[in-house]
């Protein structure tokens, strides 16, 4: 109870308007007429359609399984017919398209056979992963890993302590306090089977100050279950208190390694409705087919709901009242790490925790955009201490190697020194930019590399040919003038040159740089214009006014 | 700007550039109303001149640029640079001494180098500097406070003498004028008298350090509390400089107080709280971190000291702040935070 906290730097106490959304219980959605289920709503390779248009299906049913290592199943969130497997406009950040399941439902919302564990003890962790991946449960607090994935943490590393990250410190996110408000005993059986799977030695459930009655929610129900095996961690309400990182540290005193993972010192961290959808995947064979989202912001009766996977999130508008007069746009996730929505008509997916109607004013909080005057502000509230005004200034200037020295990679996009910046300045997305630009540019090496690669291989094997070719006319010229001897010679003194222009040409090769010159036309058109594309969107996002003069210099 | 807001975070804190640039300008209100106070109207033809030249020249040079003009101005960063430079030059500055050094402020030490936020020294102290070396005699006539001064300075004579150089027949620049304290004070000792002798001997002298200066240099501190509880500044750079300074006069005083004033003298007097809160503190020229900041006030507070004592200026913050300008990307070198997951490179 009185565990001694860390701390991380930097943070911010941000308004939280939880109020607005926290009072109502959850309530269930209606059932659309159409569910649209993606075959990607998580990290890692889109799952496979085991069903076919026309085909009837029950709720609960595998539509898709889960493809490769890093890879989640989805199913049917009701019962009814599939109507098509095709692209559909989806919550996604670019608003791209993606291969979707439609399933006209056919009311009756008909359970297929489920098969509970009675008593998960007596089955190894290992049968355990299986069942969740099965269920297709990813982590619910907006990443969307594979959750069986962070449930087994191979031979190498002992579990050391099992961290429930229900923290909610993004603004306006109500629908874990909800949860652990009203459904704290499927948490506490979650954690308990995720415990299991993992061999921890202990567990704990971290709750950020703000939620006393999600707090004693769970310590009610604790108390009730006679489990003191669990405990709950009180920590300060700071954003981002429920970064897996910051978490981490605030509750363990112990630093995640750069591009380590959690594991890597003992500790794995699930979300809390993780945990609960581990417990209904297990104990009530129920896979994951539903989630509870916030509706709030902007709509007239904000509130939470518990939503099936593929719901279009236009249909749940009026069930939170309908939109308010200046709402500018719709935003999924919070005000700080979210994202717009571009196509209304786009379903609820496992990973979208709250849809947040950002009205005109909200908008507005943000002033016109000037140079960065070097204050220092963003420094003092980035949670991982970096410096952003310098990974600005570089990736500004498109200076990789630079920002990746002053540890973009180590950014974690929280927003905290862009929502400081007195210049306004779009730092965070800057960063996204640079990230994306420096892996495309990995990719492209990659590619060149290859491509040089099968260059060099085909030359030999030409080369290769070519001497076997003049061996066979040498032997055959041989044979004609009746003189075999010679011939012998002849062919041996073919190869043998051929082999050493081949020999020559190759290292000549090696030392030609290695870009892209070994591209076909064709890449080498694409690359261009992705580049152009590239920097266009950099011009679009760049700092208009008082700074634009400054780019031309 | 939807564009901008097109990708999170969406959110933003009220605070902007404009924002605390006009809070400055706030705080260094009740000063400069106790200046007009003590010293007559002066200060305030300082600032205007200054006002006017500073955002005709920033308006020109970003319009020769081709960056457009309105969103730069309207930042107030010319408003205070002006502001501090009036604060700084004597009050009774002839006009074109007040222009030449606000032009030098904006053009060569600020627009050359980019605007604002690319400035690598404050500009308003290169242009304090700049005038201070080019023309001594004119940077070192300063009015006496109204009580001390033998004859009678109105408006219309100030005014005169501002763009004419002329006073009244019958007014001498003598009985108007005086040494500043600390300058009266370095006089005095380098003629082998005592820090005790000196302060009891002239009415330039009050309990903590000039007679008026140190009711304006109080508001200069009272403002930058302001500052701070509005967290508009940090506490590091000022209590850096204010610290070293306090610590390095303390430690002189303490072995020889006739030879050496003490340290409440030294930060009662001259520009060190206009520095401290306003000056060290400027973002742009200053070091970016905390403990760079805390860095930046301490070096700016031993140097200001060690040019006050043994040096050849009187005064010397604006000398101390462009030096620890100049060393402030060295500050941040080796000021760096430690990444959260990384072991400290050492
Ligand atoms: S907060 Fe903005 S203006 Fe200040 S240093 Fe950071 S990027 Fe520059
Ligand atoms: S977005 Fe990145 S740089 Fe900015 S505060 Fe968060 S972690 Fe630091």
């Amino acid at each position: 109870m009185s565990r001694q906290l860390s701390n991380f730097p930097g943070g911010l106490h941000l308004p939280g308007h939880k109020e607005l959304s926290v009072g109502e219980a959850v309530a269930a959605a209606e059932i659309p007429n159409r569910l649209i289920i993606p075959l990607h709503q998580h990290i890692g390779a889109a799952a496979e359609p085991l069903v076919e248009a026309g085909q009837k299906v029950l709720k609960g049913e595998m539509l898709a399984k889960a493809k490769g290592f890093v890879s989640a199943a989805v199913h049917a969130s009701s019962s009814g017919t599939i109507l098509a497997i095709e692209d559909r406009p989806v919550a996604h950040p670019s608003g791209l398209p993606a291969l979707c399941i439609v399933l006209e439902t056919d009311g009756e919302d008909v359970w297929c056979e489920r098969h509970p564990v009675e008593d998960y003890h007596s089955l190894d962790p290992s049968a355990l992963r299986n069942i969740i991946r099965d269920a297709g449960i990813v982590g619910l607090g907006g990443a969307g890993f594979p959750a069986y994935i962070k449930l087994n943490p191979g031979a190498r590393t002992a579990v050391d302590t099992l961290i429930l990250n229900g923290a909610e410190c993004e603004p306006y996110i109500t629908c874990d306090d909800r949860l652990m408000r009203e459904r704290a005993d499927e948490i506490i059986a979650g954690a308990r089977i995720m415990r299991h799977a993992l061999q921890a030695s202990k567990s704990l459930i971290a709750i950020e100050d703000n939620k006393p009655e999600a707090i004693a929610s769970v310590r009610e129900a604790l108390e009730r279950l006679d489990i003191d095996d669990i405990e709950v961690v009180e920590v300060p309400t700071r954003y981002p208190m429920g970064g897996e990182k910051q978490l981490i540290k605030v509750v363990t005193g112990k630093e995640v390694p750069s591009q380590g993972l959690p594991l890597d010192i003992g500790v794995v961290c699930h979300n809390v409705a993780t945990a609960a959808a581990v417990h209904r995947s297990v104990e009530l064979g129920e896979p994951l087919i539903s989630r509870i989202v916030t509706l709030t912001g902007g709509v007239e009766r904000p509130r939470n709901l518990e939503v099936r996977i593929g719901t279009p999130i236009e249909e749940l508008l009026p069930q939170a009242g309908g939109l308010s007069a200046n709402v500018e746009r719709l935003i999924v996730g919070g005000p700080m790490m979210g994202f717009t929505l571009q196509h209304r008509e786009a379903p609820v997916v496992k990973t979208v925790n709250c849809i947040l109607a950002a009205t005109r004013e909200m908008d507005a909080s943000r002033g016109p955009v000037r140079p960065c005057i070097r204050c220092g502000a963003c420094a003092e509230a980035c949670p991982v201490s970096l410096l952003p005004q310098q990974l600005y200034w570089y990736a500004r200037a498109k200076d990789f190697d630079k920002v990746q020295d002053y540890n973009l990679f180590d950014c974690i996009e929280c927003g905290c020194c862009a929502y400081v910046c007195p210049s306004n300045l779009p730092l965070v997305q800057f960063y996204r930019f640079a990230k994306t630009e420096i892996w495309s540019q990995e990719r492209e090496k990659k590619a060149s590399d290859l491509a040089r690669e099968r260059h060099e291989f085909r030359t030999a094997r030409i080369e290769r040919e070519k001497a076997e070719r003049a061996a066979r006319m040498a032997r055959k010229k041989a044979a004609v003038k009746g003189d075999q001897g010679t011939g012998d010679n002849a062919k041996k003194d073919a190869i043998k040159a051929a082999m050493e222009r081949a020999k020559a040409k190759k290292e000549g090769a090696g030392t030609q740089p290695k870009n892209t010159e070994d591209l076909t036309k064709e890449q080498r058109r694409k690359l261009a214009e992705a580049k152009a594309r590239r920097e266009k969107a950099l011009k679009d996002q760049a700092p208009n006014g008082a700074s634009g003069g400054k780019e031309e210099k | 700007m939807a564009e901008i807001n097109s990708s999170s975070p969406y959110a933003h804190n009220p605070q902007n550039v404009t924002g605390v640039m006009l809070a400055v300008v706030y705080a260094l209100i009740p000063a400069t109303l106790a200046y007009v106070w003590l010293f007559g109207p002066g200060v305030l033809l300082n600032i205007g001149i200054a006002a006017v030249f500073a955002l005709s020249a920033e308006a020109t040079i970003l319009a020769w640029r081709g960056a457009p003009v309105r969103p730069a101005l309207s930042d107030g960063s010319a408003l205070v640079t002006a502001l501090l430079l009036g604060l700084a030059l004597p009050p009774l500055s002839p006009w074109w001494l007040t222009t030449v050094g606000i032009l030098f402020a904006i053009i060569i030490a600020k627009q050359l180098y980019g605007g604002l936020g690319f400035n690598p020294f404050n500009p308003a102290m290169v242009g304090y500097v700049a005038l201070l070396i080019s023309f001594p005699v004119e940077m070192t006539t300063w009015l006496a406070p109204e009580s001390l001064r033998s004859g009678e300075l109105g408006f219309g004579a100030m005014l005169s003498y501002v763009f004419t150089g002329n006073l009244p027949v019958g007014l001498t620049l003598d009985s108007i004028t005086a040494a500043t304290p600390l300058d009266e004070m370095k006089t005095q000792l380098s003629l082998g008298q005592t820090v005790n002798e000196i302060r009891s001997a002239s009415p330039l002298f009050a309990q903590f350090g000039g007679t008026g200066w140190q009711v304006i240099n109080g508001l200069f501190l009272l403002g930058g509390l302001w500052l701070l509880a509005r967290r508009v500044i940090t506490w590091h750079a000022p209590v850096g400089l204010l610290g070293m300074l306090f610590l390095l006069a303390g430690f002189f005083h303490f072995f020889d107080a006739g030879q050496y004033p003490g340290p409440v003298f030294h930060i009662a007097s001259g520009g060190v709280l206009l520095g401290a809160f306003f000056i060290a503190t400027d973002p742009t020229s200053g070091a970016t971190s905390n403990k760079g900041r805390l860095v930046f006030g301490a070096g700016a507070g031993a140097l200001i000291y060690l040019i006050r004592t043994f040096g050849g200026f009187p005064d010397a913050v604006a000398f101390s702040v462009l030096l620890m300008n100049m060393a402030a990307p060295t500050i941040d070198y080796y000021t760096q935070p430690r990444v959260y997951g990384h072991i400290r490179k050492d």
